[in-house]
């Protein structure tokens, strides 16, 4: 592989990191401030492509679907935070996996009845065509550079209300004594219910954003959703700033480590078992990386002290 | 005896020298078994004379047996991960490998020629509980949710080397000709007998878990789940137990898979997925983990709703959802125990 | 299981006392489809084409009153063979048809094949059962799985491409379509990638391929994988090199491809476009019923009606098994391919034809047929079987 494929290779890593900590920033907020665990993050994620993709199809704009699918991520989050998921944060956190796999199980039935099995087709993002030319003979879509930028500058938001702003603080309070900040007269259910429709409207974002480069289809909110989970706990519960760094890591090792392991295994051994073992290692190698990073680390690479998030 | 559940702890408890994460210890309840006496019995005794007298009741169709051999079999496997998660605090999601491990080693063995049980089944635990054992040397020395991400990773490796093998069918899977034999005999192929072995399996796994729940053993371990600290300072390192009881659910669920290959007569890498492991947690969850029975409940439930639910309607799952949220919702936490905050 | 009753007349209903072989009015039929998860698109083109192909006979196969039970297997091979047991000992149906994927037909063949029911595929076709492993209750009617991968390695040695790129899934079917493709092209293959079947993001393959500057990319993604490759394909502007694939470019998946997909090349036994009369007759009903494009998942299980339906007429009947498997063997029916037989193997002796992507004039998308590829080909399996 030449210097300049493996930079491509580099930045294509990075783009996937993205999308990646799009998703994972909602997880790790909602895990870290509530201790709850939310499987349903994943199904979060595949309500945001499905509407943006269905909006932006019958409005004939990609942007305005995506405009329209966030409140509606919004509402839906709520909707189920008020219905659901409130009565569980006194709960273990096994009876939290439970309720949000039923919910999981309902809401991805529900796409199914409602838009068919086949996947679905999306509305190219106009004024985005083309791209910039990082190789002799490959483009690099400029869709793709805006949703680097568009993870860069949600990275940038989350520091900056979480760390800056009063709701931040009451947030980062929330998660450390949540009994004392209520008696302070904050209202933590308030709280808890922002922070979570918050992270539905994050993740809600991440499918939109996602739809025109992934494909829109019942069941693509449960790769991402373990992916997400790889890089919440490879960072470090309820950081951000983990989420963040993990999320590039994770991205940047899956696709070179698909591009270039059953190359590397091609010195050792004979061409079609190098590329099959190779392709079998190449998915491993996320897994690997996680059990190696947390036989050292437990707590992650960014663990959260008692003062919050973006400690 | 506080739960222990905020986010953060008192500083004692975050110096644990295990390397536990402080806000994410799995939470179950600390009153594990804790009826004692006949009503201990009472539960487990209506189980299985419900299952005993089924097949003869009315549940006696060959599809019938079938689904409740199946539903027996994932209740063995849900056995031995209730006893990591009630007993040890330790939810798996990796289970599926020591199930599909015990799976393919009839597999394998059936390739080379071997089918008599006496020499398959002890492979099969075998094979199980060694793989739990090496990979628990690793997976035990992380806590909460890096241990149920460690052993998701474990289950995802098995699988993806499963799918690539290509002699075992690979991605397609193995058709096994011919139930394992029992001492010689083909008894197995009889779907009564099959049953009734699997339910005889079933009782004899449950009643040695419970022994060994009820041992000093599980008494440490039990202890060890509540406040490692105390346990350590009592002299004694929980590491070890953890370890025999991880291998123990691994050894139980090696078994688990062997009655499986031979109930569908076909292996293949999906009984290895993540899916598969979830199942057996959810199982776990649904019917309790606060006590052994309720890993059976959880099984029978849920593979008995699916069907009923299957067979009747298109989009089942429409229903089967709520119904999971429902049932966790109203059951309340572990025999009505809530977490604390601060 | 969903049962999914239908019946030739309400009538019949009243008059069907309970179930059973003795049932001289009736033929039963499991259809085992893949109806949820991503293999949904292609499990449900299976199952409407079969139903299509009772409904236009009236509900009627070979004279017989059809009832068809639609079995969902979710790709699950477990859960399939409980299912197809339950189909066989309990609801006792004469055929099993369908099956999508390769594993589930592994899964369930056994206990089909062991309680003496026909086995009848309408998609999957591994070499399996081809080969060795043939059998007198297993039929495959639609093509063995290596055949449409060697047919487009047939075009790219055709075509004079002395450099193809090789770009599958890490599963047993991936390493197949590549063996498949490499039978027939003798050209270099510059390299071959197995990617993870649950892969999201093309970019990295993207970039190597245009690295490595191929004459020619071949392809085996079926489903959301097609999707997500095609689209990083055109986004990163390698339009200009040739795209050879298989079941990545088809009906099921060309909804969702859009514009992106016209002018990539795939092959199949059958495109809508054909111009015999069977298939113009199924592609309108179909279109009218269902109101979207058949593909050829949907098209061979409307043969597999036809061939049932043919088979029954010249057997007279379910009861005399030797003679319904000879009447299977040798039936003749209008496919919508033109010309059917089955080879020795019960696997078909067909032509493979060389399709794109192309948008009709009513807005949908298509394939349409550019030229023949292969004759008459069995297949490379046939002269392993070894069946009486």
């Amino acid at each position: 592989m030449t210097l300049q494929l493996l930079l491509v290779q580099l930045l294509n890593g990075a783009q996937l990191g993205i999308i990646l900590f799009l998703v994972a920033a909602g997880l790790t907020l909602v895990f870290g401030v509530m201790n709850f665990i939310n499987l349903a993050h994943g199904v979060q994620y595949m309500i945001g492509a499905y509407l943006t993709a269905a909006i932006g199809a019958w409005a004939g704009s990609f942007w305005i679907g995506l405009l329209l699918a966030l409140p509606t991520c919004l509402a839906i989050g709520l909707l189920l935070e008020f219905l659901v998921f409130r009565h569980l944060y006194d709960r273990n956190h096994l009876d939290q996996v439970l309720v949000s796999f039923g919910v999981i199980l309902t809401i991805e039935e529900g796409m199914r009845a409602l838009f068919g099995s086949a996947p679905l087709n999306v509305p190219r993002p106009e004024g985005m065509d083309g791209g910039v030319m990082i190789m002799p003979g490959l483009l690099f879509p400029t869709f793709r550079l805006a949703i680097i930028a568009a993870g860069l500058m949600v990275a940038g938001l989350l520091w900056l209300v979480v760390d800056r702003t009063r709701v931040g603080m009451r947030i980062r309070a929330g998660a450390t004594h949540p009994a004392i900040v209520a008696v302070l007269g904050v209202d933590i259910r308030h709280l808890f219910m922002l922070v979570f429709g918050f992270g539905a409207m994050l993740a809600g974002f991440a499918g939109g954003m996602a739809g025109p480069v992934l494909a829109v289809q019942p069941g693509m909110g449960d790769s991402v959703l373990i992916l997400a989970f790889v890089v919440i706990v490879i960072g470090g519960v309820g950081s951000i700033r983990g989420a963040f760094v993990a999320a590039l890591l994770v991205g940047v090792v899956d696709t070179l480590g698909r591009a270039s392991i059953p190359d590397l295994l091609r010195l050792f051994m004979a061409p079609p078992d190098a590329r099959q073992t190779g392709g079998a290692l190449a998915s491993m190698l996320v897994y690997i990386a996680m059990s190696v990073i947390l036989a050292f680390r437990p707590a992650g690479l960014f663990p959260v002290r008692p003062t919050g998030p973006m400690a | 005896m506080t739960e222990l559940s905020m986010p953060t702890k008192p500083a004692l408890e975050s110096q644990a020298p295990d390397g536990a994460m402080p806000a994410t210890r799995i939470n179950a309840s600390s009153r594990f078994c804790a009826t004692t006496g006949p009503a201990k019995w009472l539960l487990p005794l209506l189980l299985l004379s419900a299952l005993t007298i089924a097949p003869f009741i009315g549940a006696g169709s060959a599809f019938m047996l079938s689904l409740l051999a199946r539903a027996m079999i994932l209740a063995i496997a849900a056995l031995g991960l209730s006893m990591l998660v009630g007993g040890a605090g330790l939810a798996s999601l990796g289970q599926a490998a020591m199930l599909g491990i015990g799976a393919y080693s009839v597999a394998i063995l059936d390739l080379n020629g071997i089918t008599e049980g006496a020499a398959v089944f002890p492979v099969a635990i075998l094979a199980g509980g060694l793989f739990a054992f090496l990979t628990g040397l690793v997976v035990l020395r992380t806590n909460g949710i890096a241990f149920i991400m460690i052993t998701l990773a474990f289950g995802q490796m098995t699988y993806f080397l499963a799918s690539s093998v290509s002699s075992l069918g690979g991605d397609d899977g193995y058709t096994l000709y011919g139930r394992t034999l029992l001492f010689g005999s083909k008894v197995l192929r009889d779907r009564l007998v099959f049953y009734f072995v699997c339910l005889g399996t079933m009782a004899t796994v449950w009643m040695i878990l419970a022994a060994l729940l009820e041992s000093r053993f599980g008494r440490v371990l039990r202890a060890a789940r509540q406040n490692p600290i105390r346990v350590q300072a009592l002299g004694l390192s929980p590491y070890p137990f953890r370890l025999l009881a991880y291998t123990v659910s691994g050894a139980v669920a090696g078994l688990a898979g062997g009655l499986l290959a031979n109930a569908t007569a076909f292996v293949s890498p999906a009984a290895l997925s993540w899916g598969r492991s979830a199942e057996l947690l959810f199982m776990v969850i649904l019917g309790g983990s606060g006590r052994l029975a309720g890993a059976v409940i959880g099984a029978l439930v849920m593979v008995l709703l699916e069907e009923i639910l299957a067979e009747n309607l298109t989009y089942w799952r429409l229903l089967y959802g709520p119904l999971l949220v429902a049932i966790v919702l109203i059951r309340g936490g572990e025999f009505g125990r809530r977490k604390r905050h601060a | 299981m969903q049962r999914r009753m239908v019946l030739g007349g309400v009538a019949a209903t009243a008059l069907l006392p309970s179930v059973g072989r003795a049932q001289p009015a009736g033929v039963k039929i499991a259809l085992v489809s893949t109806l949820s998860g991503p293999g949904a698109a292609l499990g449900n083109q299976i199952r409407d084409g079969w139903l299509l192909g009772v409904k236009l006979r009236d509900g009627k196969l070979g004279g017989l009153t059809a009832e068809t039970l639609v079995i969902d297997d979710e790709l699950k091979p477990d859960s399939a063979v409980t299912k197809a047991t339950a189909a066989v000992e309990r609801d006792k149906v004469d055929f099993v048809a369908g099956v999508v994927f390769s594993n589930i037909m592994q899964a369930i063949a056994r206990p089909v094949v062991e309680s003496e029911t026909f086995l009848i595929s309408a998609n999957a076709g591994p070499s399996t059962f081809a080969g060795k492993g043939c059998n007198p209750y297993i039929f495959v009617a639609s093509y063995q799985n290596d055949q449409p991968h060697a047919a487009m390695g047939q075009v790219a040695q055709d075509e004079g491409y002395k450099r193809v790129f090789i770009l599958v899934p890490n599963y047993q079917a991936g390493k197949d379509s590549a063996a498949g493709f490499k039978s027939r092209y003798k050209g270099e293959v510059v390299d071959e990638v197995y990617v993870p079947l649950n892969q999201m993001d093309f970019s990295a393959e993207v970039a190597k391929i245009a690295a490595a500057k191929p004459d020619a990319l071949f392809a085996f993604m079926p489903g959301g994988l097609g999707i997500n490759l095609v689209r990083a394909y055109r986004q990163a502007g390698l339009g200009h090199i040739p795209f050879l694939s298989c079941f990545t470019v088809d009906e099921s998946t060309l909804p969702a491809h859009g514009d992106a997909a016209v002018g990539l090349f795939t092959t199949s036994t059958w495109a809508p476009d054909f111009n015999n009369e069977a298939s113009r007759k199924f592609v309108s009903a179909f279109e009218d019923t269902y109101g979207y494009v058949p593909g050829s998942y949907a098209a061979h299980a409307y043969d597999v009606a036809s061939l049932v339906d043919a088979a029954l007429k010249q057997a007279g009947g379910t009861a005399d098994k030797a003679k319904l498997r000879a009447a299977l063997e040798t039936a003749s029916f209008a496919s919508v391919r033109g010309n059917f037989r089955f080879g020795p193997n019960h696997f078909p002796v067909e032509d493979f034809y060389l399709c794109k992507g192309v948008k009709r004039p009513d807005g949908k998308f298509a394939t349409a047929t550019v030229r023949k590829v292969l004759s008459n080909d069995p297949g490379a399996y046939t002269a392993e079987c070894r069946m009486g």
